[in-house]
């Protein structure tokens, strides 16, 4: 009980002495403000990105172009960290070999068609949103340089859509179609792609990560359509990592690292 | 950005936060978990950060809230304090 004081008085303390930072803030939007503005007698960064990006890119999205390519590195070590978390679960949750220790909470009798009439309903309607879900995702990914969206955004609504069968009928159908073989393989690939587009704009010797060069492979108008087309290419690695570490953390939690039964 | 909008989505915010914290069932705090993501992507999109809100939808609200039901489904459901 004691304790439980303490700790109200530290999140209250805390709590006050955010507010009193925000207050100091500049307003919502507020132009003069110093990420919009600049520092005095020098350039600002926001105006760059909204005025020459597109010059740059020609990507319309100025968050896509930031992030896959001003910022290339940083996302490359963000799908890094997925990665890994992805992993960390694994090795701590995954039961390989004798499994006799960790009973499942719940024998699962029901495959999708035994006569459970909710099951059947709930299968068939999952069935039928699965193909709708996955061409959305793919969408979200091919399309993430011109409107909201992108290899995370998609990677997980792609993951989602396993998810579902996984809900819907059992863990195993969904393992039957995204084997544990096949979803660690694509995690590697993912990140692969990713780091094969910098080194291969080392091999033509430039920057990591610097997308220009890669003009004569890709046989675009200029350097300029070389950077679009590779951040197409990274955001795809990106949500080929994204997708296999989603559904990898579903079914190791929803399994108690067993893969088989799950919810 | 409209103030009343801002106003009205900040107060259930704060009034998912404390009630998913507070309640004893986890398989209700999880789900109210995911109402607080899907809260704080409105308050994005309504911010106009369109990106950051389709991530905050699909992640936050989407993804994280069936890991918790999965992982709620493999312990007790009853918080103990």
């Amino acid at each position: 009980m004691l304790s439980k004081v303490f700790a109200t008085i530290a999140v209250v303390i805390t709590g006050g002495i955010l507010l009193y930072g925000v207050s100091d803030f500049p307003g919502f939007g507020d132009p003069h403000s110093p990420a919009n503005a600049g520092v005095p007698g020098q350039a600002s960064i926001s105006q760059y990105f909204i005025t020459e990006s597109y010059g740059d890119t020609k990507v319309p999205n100025i968050v896509t172009s930031v992030l896959a390519d001003y910022r290339g590195y940083d996302t490359m070590f963000e799908t890094v960290v997925i990665f890994a978390a992805g992993m960390a679960i694994f090795a701590i949750l995954r039961v390989v070999g004798d499994d006799s220790e960790r009973k499942p909470r719940r024998k699962q009798e029901s495959s999708f068609t035994n006569g459970d009439h909710s099951r059947i309903i709930i299968g068939t309607t999952c069935r039928l949103l699965v193909p709708v879900i996955q061409l959305f995702a793919l969408y979200v990914i091919a399309h993430g340089h011109h409107s909201p969206g992108g290899g995370f955004q998609g990677g997980v609504i792609l993951a989602a859509s396993f998810i579902i069968i996984a809900l819907a009928e059992n863990l195993n159908s969904a393992l039957k179609r995204l084997s544990e073989t096949n979803y660690l393989k694509i995690a590697c690939i993912g990140i692969l792609i990713y780091a094969g587009f910098g080194v291969m704009c080392q091999v033509l010797e430039s920057d990591f990560l610097d997308y220009g060069v890669l003009q004569p492979i890709l046989m675009t108008d200029g350097p300029e359509m070389a950077r679009s087309h590779s951040m197409l290419g990274v955001e795809i690695g990106v949500a080929f990592t994204v997708t296999a570490i989603m559904f990898a953390i579903y079914a190791n939690l929803s399994s108690r690292g067993l893969l088989r039964d799950g919810l | 950005m409209i103030f009343a909008f801002d106003i009205v989505i900040l107060v259930f915010l704060v009034i998912a936060a404390i009630i998913s914290l507070s309640v004893k069932d986890l398989l209700s705090a999880s789900m109210i978990f995911g109402i607080y993501g899907f809260l704080i992507c409105l308050l994005w999109a309504e911010m106009g950060a369109v990106d950051v809100a389709f991530t905050e939808a699909s992640v936050g609200a989407g993804i994280s809230a069936v890991l918790l039901v999965a992982t709620v489904y493999n312990t007790k459901r009853k918080s103990s304090d």
